[in-house]
């Protein structure tokens, strides 16, 4: 962008060459700087002509405030989608002038994390937005049915969640059942008032269903049949339904032919019998979650092993015996995605087995299998080279030497995440041949030094994310390197690394793509450091610098200058005081605050900057404040759409950065 | 209540007010008529005595007669002096209850002479025509003598209906049709069986009158005999005594006496009444209790024991029929299938060929004849609370969901109050507002809810103050613009009108965690 932008200023004058392009061609081009929403504004600033082509060009809308709804979207007249999670109040009439200014326009509201509405406004939209094909009400917990009869003069509605709207009940999803045909999708997650007959009353009118999430409804056996007689359901999620049980579900006489994923997780009355019938008959299921329910045993091994194009299986938190697992490597079918994360019993002997058959594993999750040794990693990399995900955080028995395999072997890695381990220098600097790597998580890693951080900073360029929590042998030579190779980083936690100066901030505000940073517990950062990233890394968007005692108000004043695009921090325990929180208010993205524990902080201070950062939705606070300020000042921030949390934890002091590391002895 | 509305809307509307003339037709012909004022006798009848008593009508008669006092000097062909008499017994019952207005009672006594002079006359007429075509056929008399008996079955009746209140010296028809029995109230609180005595009595006397052999007396004896026992019979639960309890059973046609009432004693609105004020009753327990009042004589325990239990000798099996010709229910019927008890013909009797009067207050659609229907709906409705977008109303959620699932274009519909905006968020303050929006809602609930009890105060209120039987108009003009003046009611105030729960409204703060959870950024 910045080239262009030269351009622009240097033949402003007399002749541009885009005025030889067409808005069409313009709108092409506009359509590759998808990527980053800045890139588009900084496109716009350009000149008139870029700002109109840009306003004509603009889709979709995620504003941060709704009081200015009414400019915005008389400025980008064609916008179809509109993702209101941002605006910390929707009312009422701003949805009304939502449906009033774009009409028919509108495909798709997000209004999934906006309070203060009613079913008056959504019936507004509805009626005015024919065309609307999506709308997400998901934690509008208010709602009622209503407000379900409202969505249902959506004749057109083809997605709709509705997580968490516990007060809809089956009237109101009947509602919706009868009056928008055409969905496709829809979500009622957590809807705890809707059971089998509004979920039958779905299933019986909406025969287009492709996608339905009952997630923990109290459903029972009863809308079964309705439902997996949908010709299209491609993905199922009935996670938690407890009312299912293996008794209801022997009785179906098959399965849905068209389901594709299949999700039973937290369904503990549901064994093997209940799941051969449900999936009988299901020939093109890819799927299959059985997250957290009945142990992975042999029989439930075996009837599972018809399913012929299954691609990806998921039983974390399952028990699993080993004659389960070697039944599953069994399977003739071949798996793309496994995941055993935090499954009890995951032993090296059942688990090579299982490697060995499934050599075309992309996706592996072995999470806290803390019996699996070298012979397991062995397994893996040898017989799964196509591996381009690999999570084994705290897999304590696994030596250090096996990570040296994983980087000989498994070079298609892009995410690795190997918190709580015991991989040392050497495995690192095998691990940087995995030249995709973005994502390297090495939390609690107590192992590596900079020596091995800086070899994956200099192979590993296409580094994303980098974690380092409480690697405690990291400094600032480590983090140089990645800032210097990874200029791509957009997320690092370099969090209790004690050992981490401004010299590291310096280095990072040299990744302009950063936006996310944690320094907690960095004593030796300073407002220096906090200041170069704020005018370096343009997007930063979290930040996190608790207990870094050393930042104060001095950082805290060009942080509020420069990161303009800053919507969450952290300053609990550091040294800001009244003047840097109050300077704070001039970022008008920011939303959330956690100030705890705060000593140059006076109530009359944060009151102050409370009711200076207008788009507050979040703050947590200490405890004590909510007596010393006046009461009508909460109730009015929470009029503003503010939620406040209060906390009274005790001021704590660091303790022994060894503690966190995972104790052999703690593993039975 | 409205039973005696429909009474005076009825065919015997015309014979309304001639209860004085009844007297002295009862009194004329029989002479062991006013033997029941026999106080001696009185005590020793029970309930079961009394039926006893009526299977076998005639022997026991004798034994009563010593009372031939005033009765003994009415004669049917003495009227002016009767009316007098009648009057002047009336009176001073009225002046004891202010709450019966004399006019309305004398209107209704002159209705009733007037009807009484029709009957002469026409009695009158069938003797000349007898005299002079003495060779009549058997067919015509029989018609005439059916004809006479109707009419003057109608003015009996129109006097049991009223007479509980018009004499309320008195304890019956009978007695109330006697002013005689009038002046010797002070008798004690026995039960009278006079109605039927009443009845049979009438219908001898009238047979006798016209010379036409008494083709049915025997039948509409035993018919009458159901009467005591309705008097009797303690009011039971109506849902025991459904019309349907007996359908089951099998009893050989000839095993059981069949009984049946008239179709006004049936409608009688009280069965039991004081023999000291006048006050009736439907219960005879309740009047035991109301006796307390009257003095200590009346709270011994043989007083307060219910009459009837020491009956030991064995009973033949009684059933009832319907008056309603063409009823299953009634004797005529090919397949005819008895009523267990007088309840039961109550019951039968007011639903099945009664107009449905009682209306819903809250529905405004339902109807029912039997009051205790009434009040059994009236705890259920509203809880119809499963709506189709067409109107129909369904008790269960999955009736609705069969038929929203079966028909094309039928929403389910939300109850009324959904629709009201419950909670209006607002620009300023949120939960402020939702509450305010809670209240109002409460408020009108509850309004409603109030309305609905301030009904069915009214409706008690008729049932147990005595003259509002005979104003019964008021019951219903006093239910409906309480109806409307108020939104519809909802569905579950009947329980707890002023604790409206409203899902989630109150319940869920946006304060809780899980909330604030929805606020993290990613």
């Amino acid at each position: 962008m910045s080239t262009m932008k030269r351009q622009r200023s240097d033949k402003a004058f007399n002749f541009t060459p885009f005025d030889l392009l067409t808005e069409e061609i313009v709108f092409l081009i506009l359509d590759f700087l998808d990527e980053n929403p800045l890139d588009k504004k900084s496109f716009s600033l350009v000149c008139k002509t870029f700002y109109a082509i840009e306003s004509r060009h603009r889709r979709t809308l995620k504003p941060l405030r709704s009081e200015h709804l009414t400019t915005i979207l008389s400025r980008y007249p064609h916008v179809t989608s509109l993702d209101l999670s941002l605006c910390p109040r929707i009312t009422d009439s701003s949805l009304n002038v939502i449906s009033h200014v774009c009409k028919s326009n509108l495909k798709s509201v997000d209004l999934s994390r906006s309070k203060f509405f009613s079913h008056i406004g959504i019936s507004g939209l509805a009626l005015n937005c024919s065309n609307l094909m999506e709308l997400d009400l998901s934690n509008a917990t208010e709602i009622k049915d209503s407000a379900a009869a409202a969505i249902a003069e959506a004749k057109n509605l083809e997605k709709l969640w509705l997580a968490r709207c516990k007060s809809i009940t089956d009237i109101g999803i009947g509602c919706i059942a009868v009056g928008c045909r055409k969905l496709r999708l829809i979500s009622l997650k957590w809807c705890l008032g809707v059971g089998d007959l509004g979920v039958g009353w779905l299933a019986v009118k909406c025969k287009d269903i492709c996608s339905l999430d009952l997630s923990y409804l109290p459903i029972t056996n009863k809308c079964l049949p309705a439902i997996l007689k949908l010709q299209h359901l491609e993905d199922l999620v009935l996670e938690g339904c407890f009312g299912i049980d293996d008794n209801s579900l022997t009785v179906l006489k098959q399965g849905c032919k068209s389901l594709k994923t299949l999700d039973m997780s937290s369904c503990q009355n549901v064994s093997h019998v209940g799941l051969l019938s449900l999936t009988s008959g299901a020939e093109c299921l890819q799927q299959l979650i059985l997250a957290y329910g009945s142990p992975v045993t042999l029989a439930l091994a075996d009837s599972l092993q018809n399913l012929s194009t299954l691609q990806s299986i998921r039983l974390d938190g399952c028990q699993v015996t080993c004659s389960g697992l070697k039944a599953i490597g069994n399977w003739c079918v071949s798996l793309r995605e496994l995941s055993l994360s935090k499954c009890l019993g995951v032993s090296d002997e059942g688990f090579s087995t299982l490697v060995t058959k499934h050599k075309d594993l992309r996706k592996l999750d072995i999470t806290c299998c803390r019996k699996i040794t070298h012979v397991s990693i062995a397994h893996i990399t040898n017989s799964c080279p196509s591996l381009t995900s690999l999570k084994m955080e705290s897999c304590a028995l696994v030596p250090r030497e096996a990570f040296v395999l994983i980087g000989l072997r498994c070079r298609l890695l892009e995410e690795l995440d190997l918190t709580d381990n015991e991989i040392d220098d050497e495995g690192l600097k095998s691990i940087s041949r995995c030249s995709k790597l973005s994502t390297l998580k090495l939390g609690i890693c107590l192992n590596i030094t900079d020596e091995g951080l800086s070899q994956i900073g200099l192979c590993c360029t296409r580094l994303v994310e980098l974690d380092l929590y409480r690697s405690v042998g990291i400094s600032d030579a480590g983090i140089l390197a990645v800032a210097h190779g990874c200029t791509g980083l957009e997320i690092i936690n370099v969090a209790y690394c004690g050992e981490i100066t401004d010299h590291s901030l310096m280095s990072l505000a040299k990744c302009p793509r950063l936006n996310t940073l944690e320094i907690r517990g960095c004593p030796l950062v300073t407002s220096l450091g906090l200041t170069s990233i704020a005018v370096g890394c343009k997007q930063l968007s979290k930040l996190d610098i608790k207990k870094c005692y050393n930042i104060n108000d001095a950082g805290m004043i060009p942080l509020a200058h420069f990161a303009q695009n800053l919507r969450q921090i952290n300053l609990s325990y550091s040294s800001v005081a009244d003047v840097g929180l109050l300077s704070l208010a001039s970022i008008s993205c920011l939303q959330s605050m956690t100030i705890l524990h705060m000593k140059g902080l006076t109530p009359s201070g944060l009151a102050s900057a409370l009711l200076a950062c207008g788009g507050l939705t979040k703050v947590k606070l200490q405890a004590c404040f909510k007596s010393m300020l006046p009461q009508p000042l909460f109730e009015h921030l929470e009029a503003r759409g503010c939620v406040f949390q209060w906390r009274d934890k005790a001021f704590q002091a660091e303790v022994d950065p060894k503690c966190w590391k995972l104790q052999p002895e703690d593993v039975q | 209540m409205d039973l005696n509305d429909k009474i005076v809307a009825d065919t015997w509307a015309k014979s309304f007010s001639s209860a004085k003339d009844l007297p002295k037709q009862l009194t004329s012909d029989h002479r062991s008529f006013t033997s029941f004022n026999n106080q001696q006798q009185q005590k020793k009848w029970e309930v079961s005595s009394i039926l006893d008593y009526n299977n076998r009508i005639q022997p026991p008669f004798p034994e009563f007669n010593h009372t031939p006092e005033a009765p003994r000097n009415h004669n049917s062909q003495i009227k002016g002096p009767d009316r007098e008499d009648m009057q002047s017994n009336e009176k001073p019952d009225n002046k004891r209850f202010q709450e019966w207005d004399p006019r309305v009672m004398l209107n209704n006594l002159s209705f009733l002479e007037d009807k009484i002079h029709q009957l002469q006359d026409l009695v009158h007429l069938i003797v000349g025509r007898r005299g002079r075509v003495l060779g009549q056929s058997d067919e015509l008399a029989t018609q005439q003598q059916q004809l006479i008996t109707a009419d003057l079955t109608s003015i009996i009746v129109q006097l049991i209906s009223t007479a509980g209140s018009l004499l309320p010296s008195i304890k019956h028809t009978l007695s109330t049709a006697n002013p005689a029995i009038g002046q010797l109230g002070q008798l004690g609180s026995m039960l009278f069986p006079p109605t039927n005595s009443l009845n049979g009595v009438v219908l001898q006397q009238n047979s006798g009158g016209s010379k036409v052999s008494g083709q049915s007396n025997q039948i509409d004896l035993t018919v009458n005999c159901g009467t005591e026992q309705n008097y009797a019979a303690e009011e039971h639960d109506p849902k025991d005594d459904d019309d349907d309890a007996d359908e089951g059973e099998n009893l050989a046609p000839g095993s059981y006496e069949i009984l049946q009432l008239e179709k006004e004693e049936i409608l009688a609105p009280h069965t039991h009444f004081c023999m000291i004020c006048g006050k009736g009753f439907k219960r005879d327990a309740n009047l035991r209790m109301h006796m307390r009042g009257h003095g200590d004589e009346y709270k011994t325990p043989a007083a307060l024991a219910k009459p009837n239990k020491d009956s030991s000798e064995p009973m033949l099996l009684k059933r009832y029929s319907c008056p309603y010709a063409g009823c299953k229910r009634n004797k005529d019927h090919k397949k005819f299938q008895p009523l267990k008890t007088i309840l039961c013909v109550k019951n039968h009797y007011k639903r099945t060929h009664c107009d449905k009067s009682y209306t819903c207050s809250r529905c405004n659609t339902k109807k029912f004849s039997v009051i205790a229907d009434l009040k059994t709906h009236e705890k259920h409705c509203g809880r119809d609370k499963w709506l189709c977008s067409c109107g129909t109303t369904f008790s269960r959620k999955d009736k609705l969901f069969g038929h929203i699932a079966l028909f094309q274009g039928h929403t389910p519909a939300l109850p009324l109050d959904e629709t009201k905006p419950s909670s209006l968020p607002s620009d300023r303050t949120e939960n402020n507002e939702s509450k305010l929006g809670n209240i109002g809602f409460n408020f009108s609930a509850s309004g409603s809810g109030g309305n609905a009890i301030q009904n069915m105060v009214d409706v008690k209120g008729a049932v147990d103050d005595p003259a509002a039987y005979f104003s019964p108009l008021n019951f219903d003009p006093c239910n409906i613009p309480g109806f409307h003046e108020f939104p519809r009611p909802t569905f579950e105030e009947s329980d707890g009108f002023f604790s409206f729960p409203i899902p989630g409204a109150c319940n869920y703060n946006q304060k809780t965690g899980g909330d604030s959870g929805s606020n993290d950024l990613e």
